[in-house]
């Protein structure tokens, strides 16, 4: 993905300067929604996926479960998890569609050091920018979801964009327009919100109490969610994450760390410079060459001096 | 201030060739590190011709670094052990920084502070070594865990921080005690030096100890 004239920018990679306001209002958050539970697993959205970013992903191998390909990839920007979940008499097949999650507050960006590799737009949606990426991998580290791929071709990190260049002209992202259950909602944030809620609502009156909307507050909230039937154990749903949020490791790494390095390496380099200036240098003395001559003995100078 | 004696041979041409390969790693490694490590200092990517190339190389400097390192460390240790005289020099360091050394005990090849920035360099490079495979995603991304790579990154840019603040010590020593640069450049000292910062080792040089 390149920037996208049309939105402006919440946040920028390794970027101390905020991004330039234009004057015009702030983009309405959106989000996509997930609804777990009226998912049938048939992988139209991946496909929709490949079609749209125009990916190619190579044909791999199968672990025996339904999970194609097993994990994502770079070419792979979203995947259904196959999770059978055994309870009592019962089976439930959970089928999650993984991908990036948009947090709000996006660790990827965050570890992130090429300025502009990563951005995130006024809208809530967070864009890797190719063009800036180093393939560094630190996005890998900060994300709290298993989610940035890097490329061992071209060395750049991928992701699911939202289809931010879809969103940008006004259209749902490719995965929600072609899901046959409409599984996937599109919309502003709010409305999802207020969409989960009615979802929910039915669940419970089917017997699922536990069913609840994943937004999750650790990072701020995410700009897709989605709706479980077990909301109240998220990992049974192959391993999402139940209270994600960035590392603290990388919170040191990104935050602390930085300003007090350089201040130590400064005041490491003032401590030199005003010692130098104080206590001057420590000179040989023509009384030590004598003194060293006196010890050497017949190594006297002018003997063979070069 | 003329010579009385001659020269004192302090380092071999192989031991400054080895010292110098090291010393340019470092700061490439030091230059290419920071610019990855403070958004403020990634124009330093520049000097390697941009963030890819210099994420890519700077891995390759530090396997140079490590091995040249490593000759350093062979030919050095022996002389690095910690020994009495060192902790009387370290109890006196406010006089040994005030340029009042006279007093001290005479020392051998090496001073305590110059025995510190040994085993500090030493011990931050071997983690930073370890650090640095894991980061090296390229070639071994498959074989640690995200949270042991996010460890590692903190454990690396500290120890980094450490060496460059070790590395500072050892240029500013360099640069504070007159006549010691010529050690590493022509590989020898006059004998003033030589009787005024390490009597014991010019003892031994002249054969009179």
């Amino acid at each position: 993905m390149s920037v996208l004239q049309a939105l402006d920018l919440r946040r920028r990679s390794a970027s101390s300067v905020p991004p330039p306001a234009s004057g015009k209002p702030a983009a309405v958050a959106v989000a996509k929604l997930i609804d777990v539970s009226k998912c049938i697993g048939c992988k139209a959205c991946q496909a929709a996926c490949l079609e749209w970013n125009q990916l190619d992903q190579p044909i791999g191998y199968t672990d025996g479960s339904y999970d194609n390909p097993t994990d994502l990839t770079t070419a792979s920007w979203t995947v259904m998890r196959f999770t059978e979940y055994e309870h009592g008499d019962d089976l439930e097949w959970l089928i999650r569609k993984d991908g990036c999650m948009h947090c709000d507050d996006p660790g990827c960006l965050k570890a992130c050091p090429a300025p502009g590799a990563i951005v995130q737009y006024t809208n809530g949606i967070v864009d890797f920018i190719s063009d800036n990426c180093i393939g560094c991998g630190y996005c890998v580290k900060g994300c709290p979801f298993n989610i940035p791929r890097i490329s061992q071709t071209t060395s750049k990190a991928y992701k699911c964009t939202l289809c931010s260049d879809r969103v940008v002209v006004g259209q749902a992202p490719a995965c929600a327009k072609a899901c046959p259950t409409q599984a996937i909602y599109f919309g502003t944030k709010d409305d999802m919100i207020a969409h989960a809620g009615k979802r929910i609502v039915d669940l419970k009156s089917r017997g699922y109490q536990n069913a609840g909307l994943y937004n999750p507050q650790g990072v701020s909230g995410t700009h897709v969610m989605y709706v479980l039937q077990h909301a109240d154990k998220p990992s049974l749903y192959a391993g999402l994450p139940d209270n994600p949020h960035i590392s603290p490791l990388v919170g040191i790494w990104k935050g602390v760390m930085k300003p007090l390095s350089l201040a130590a390496i400064a005041f490491a380099g003032a401590f030199g410079l005003m010692h130098y200036v104080t206590k001057g240098p420590n000179k040989v003395t023509e009384h030590d060459e004598e003194k060293a001559a006196e010890l050497a003995g017949g190594d006297r100078a002018g003997s063979d001096r070069a | 201030m003329t010579e009385h004696t001659k020269p004192v041979s302090r380092y071999t041409t192989a031991a400054r060739i080895n010292h110098w390969i090291t010393a340019v790693s470092l700061i490439l490694l030091a230059l290419s590190g920071m610019a990855l490590f403070h958004p403020s200092l990634y124009f330093l990517t520049y000097l390697f011709g941009g963030g890819q190339i210099t994420r890519a190389i700077h891995p390759w400097i530090g396997v140079v670094l490590a091995i040249s390192f490593l000759g350093l460390f062979i030919r050095f240790f022996a002389l690095n052990f910690w020994n009495r005289d060192d902790t009387v020099w370290m109890r006196n360091l406010g006089a040994v920084i005030n340029n009042k050394e006279e007093g001290l005990p005479e020392l051998g090849k090496y001073n305590a502070g110059q025995k510190l920035v040994f085993w500090g360099q030493s011990i931050l490079i071997f983690l930073l070594l370890g650090s640095g495979f894991v980061l090296w995603d390229t070639y071994f991304a498959s074989y640690t865990t995200i949270d042991q790579k996010r460890l590692s990154a903190v454990v690396h840019a500290l120890c980094a921080i450490g060496a460059i603040l070790i590395w500072i010590v050892h240029v500013y020593a360099a640069i504070w005690v007159k006549g010691t640069l010529r050690a590493m450049t022509r590989g020898s000292v006059t004998g003033g030096w030589a009787w005024k910062h390490h009597r014991k080792w010019f003892r031994q040089e002249v054969g009179k100890p």
